[in-house]
């Protein structure tokens, strides 16, 4: 173990093997040293940045329905909904009069909704708004192209054409079939949502990756998971940043546990040692609560995320963590850093 | 801060001086700090993680001391005062026979409950449920019941020990320096007169605990401060239990310039405890207060104690804590496992009732 921590403090990569040795045998705060320590190489400035942005959901209508997820409506459910333009622009006039830069526009997959749903959309939000349009995950890009004959490409292109800029990392839950067969049996394999991010990333676009664990995987899982991570960034470097989070478990059709601090910290102490090509690691205040993502710049993060003016999917799991930009901004300085707000592609805004 | 000399004298029996514990609130060093607070808690507990199944029970919210971080309390007459009978608390205690080893009973500064009506209370209630602990009435309420009766203190708490009172909470210290204490609770006793109080119950055999209110509008300083005169309490009386640092919960209460709590401070504040007091058996991370996710960070931070399963509790959930209102003994011990440590269930005294090997 001694021998491994040497490596990393040295810059050396770490094999999947030795990844995995790593994650199962040190001890947190061993792991959380090695973290700090590849954090302060990569961010020697002192840095920690997060972004003003709001999560628009504009349908809850999904017909992936994963077992893990408490957000998804059935068609003929009365809660089901799909958002109007004018419901979306007023969501986005709110985010800009808070000095948002970004919006984050994610949805199920609803089977009515095509290329030209969204041509339409987009181009109408760019006529009106100086807003960084990141959206639509991997899922989603697969499904849109699938219900408008088109192909990866093409659909991309169209997206990128009408005012697309960046796409988020959701829906990578764990990259390996077999857990994704447990949980999210409907949703695109791991093969398939590499193929629209590498694809993506080679157009151009800036792109993330997350991470749920907590759920049914194992150990084995997650250092796989980012090894196939590592392996897609070596080629375009197109990942801005890595995101883990915990399973919520709350309202869902899989049930169980949520994951503890512990295992938390482990993850993300872990990836920032492992991602040796991924610039920046966030924390999750979202899914683990102000206190603990705080921590998390301990343990390797260098990133806040975002102010979150609104979030659906998460809530409807039952966790509802509230803050404004005044919290993050005193957290962020009292764990001994600068808080700097940043746009999508992490180009830093201003400092406090 | 030199770590590794630091380690070497304390795990060899020094003291951490106060200008160190100063210092190390300074530190951003949160993984060195945690490393040898860590070592300490193991030389003290091994690699035990102590919780008790208990109940709260809240007799009132009616206060005459309105305290401004208080969430909790109302006044009479207030929509939202409420005030049990000895009745309904003892029908309370009696559904959860069997399930818990400890009542936590405290309560507002009620006129209406005097040194007669708790005593009553824990006799009945250890008559109703025999064999459970009763941990009751912090120094605040004894300072009341000594003002409104002319009773002297130490008559008050013989009268309450041989109705049935066990032990005693350590709420109320808050922060002992009197400039603090002006902002945050003017009309709650001096730190001076919670400590004396502690050392009358310590001196006819009633152990208690200690409490830390932080992170409102106190300074490293003063929380030093604090822990010193534990410290110095402790090494004569011997009669506190554990030391419980709670962070400062600011919803819904009238505290200017409160801060949103610190997941950082709150490690700190247990891991420099831990090394301070240095005649503290136990360190205990309040989980109601600092979220379970956090308190579980805490057990490799200093702490050895998550306090319990706790049923019924209305003061920190008052001020908006987003923790649960109790767990389970499967989540506590999944829990403190998933920390590398090993969890057992405690009585009141920290006998052992159960270990998880």
């Amino acid at each position: 173990m001694n021998k491994l921590l040497k490596h990393i403090e040295q810059g050396h990569r770490l094999t999947r093997d030795e990844g995995l040795a790593l994650f199962k045998g040190a001890d947190l705060i061993a792991l959380g040293r090695a973290a700090d320590t590849v954090r302060k190489r990569l961010h020697p400035e002192g840095i920690v940045s997060f972004v003003v942005d709001r999560n628009i959901n504009y349908t809850n209508i999904c017909i992936n329905q994963c077992r893990f997820c408490a957000f998804y409506r059935k068609e003929s459910d009365p809660e089901a909904y799909l958002l109007s333009d004018r419901q979306i622009y007023k969501k986005i006039e709110e985010t800009l009069a808070v000095g948002g830069t970004q919006i984050l526009i994610q949805g199920g997959l609803h089977p009515a909704l095509d290329i030209a749903f969204f041509e339409r959309l987009f181009k109408g939000i760019k006529k009106r708004f100086p807003i960084n349009i990141h959206g639509l995950s991997p899922a989603e890009v697969t499904h849109i192209s699938k219900a408008s004959g088109l192909s990866l490409r093409d659909t991309l292109s169209r997206l990128i054409a009408s005012g697309l800029d960046s796409i988020p990392g959701g829906g990578a839950e764990i990259l390996v079939d077999k857990v994704r067969g447990s949980v999210s049996p409907k949703k695109i394999g791991w093969e398939g949502w590499r193929e629209v991010m590498l694809l993506a990333q080679e157009m151009g676009m800036p792109t993330t990756a997350t991470m749920m664990f907590g759920s049914v995987e194992t150990e084995e899982d997650i250092v796989e998971h980012m090894f196939r991570l590592r392996e897609m960034q070596d080629i375009h470097r197109g990942f801005t940043a890595f995101i883990p989070w915990s399973y919520q478990p709350g309202n869902t059709e899989l049930g169980g546990k949520t994951a503890t601090g512990v295992e938390y910290l482990r993850v993300l102490a872990f990836s920032r040692v492992f991602l040796d090509n991924f610039p920046n690691v966030q924390a999750s205040w979202v899914t683990q609560g102000a206190s603990l993502a705080q921590v998390a710049l301990r343990f390797g993060a260098n990133d806040f995320g975002s102010t979150m003016l609104e979030e659906n999917v998460v809530a409807a799991a039952g966790v509802k963590n509230l803050m404004d930009m005044e919290d993050i901004v005193f957290l962020i300085k009292d764990a001994g850093f600068t808080p700097a707000q940043r746009d999508t592609k992490y180009t830093i805004l201003k400092t406090f | 801060m030199d770590f590794k000399e630091l380690s070497r004298r304390l795990i060899g029996g020094g003291r951490l001086t106060d200008k160190e514990a100063v210092e190390l609130f300074n530190t951003q060093d949160i993984l060195e700090l945690g490393e040898i607070a860590n070592r300490i808690s193991e030389k003290k507990s091994k690699k035990l993680i102590y919780f008790i199944k208990n109940m709260h029970i809240n007799p009132g919210n009616i206060c005459i001391n309105r305290c401004k971080f208080c969430a909790f309390s109302r006044s009479e007459g207030e929509e939202g005062a409420y005030a049990y009978s000895i009745d309904e608390m003892v029908a309370r205690a009696r559904s959860v026979k069997g399930k818990v080893s400890e009542f936590h009973i405290v309560g507002g500064l009620n006129p209406k409950m005097d040194t007669g009506f708790y005593g009553e209370l824990f006799t009945a209630i250890k008559q109703a449920v025999p064999g459970v602990n009763i941990k009751a009435l912090t120094a605040v309420e004894i300072d009341y019941l000594s003002k409104c009766s002319g009773t002297p203190i130490k008559k008050i708490l013989e009268v309450l020990r041989d109705a049935g009172l066990d032990s005693m909470p350590g709420g109320g210290a808050e922060i002992f320096r009197g400039a603090v204490r002006d902002k945050l609770c003017p009309e709650k006793i001096p730190g001076r007169r919670w400590l004396q109080i502690m050392e009358s119950a310590h001196n006819i055999g009633i152990k208690t605990t200690a409490t830390m209110l932080f992170g409102h509008v106190e300074s490293y300083s003063d929380r030093v401060d604090h822990l010193r005169r534990l410290r110095a309490l402790q090494d004569k009386t011997g009669g506190f239990l554990a030391f419980i640092p709670l962070p400062f919960h600011p919803k819904n209460t009238r505290v200017r310039g409160a801060r949103p709590i610190s997941g950082l401070d709150i490690l700190k504040t247990i891991a420099i405890s831990r090394l301070y007091l240095d005649n503290f058996d136990h360190i205990k991370a309040y989980w109601i207060m600092t979220g379970e996710k956090l308190a579980q960070i805490c057990l490799l931070y200093g702490a050895d104690d998550l306090d319990g399963t706790v049923i019924e509790e209305k003061i920190t959930h008052a001020a908006g804590a987003e923790s649960k209102e109790a767990m389970s003994v499967d989540e506590i011990t999944g829990m403190i496992r998933k920390a590398g440590k090993v969890p057992v269930e405690r009585d009141t005294f920290y006998k052992h009732l159960k270990v998880w090997k």
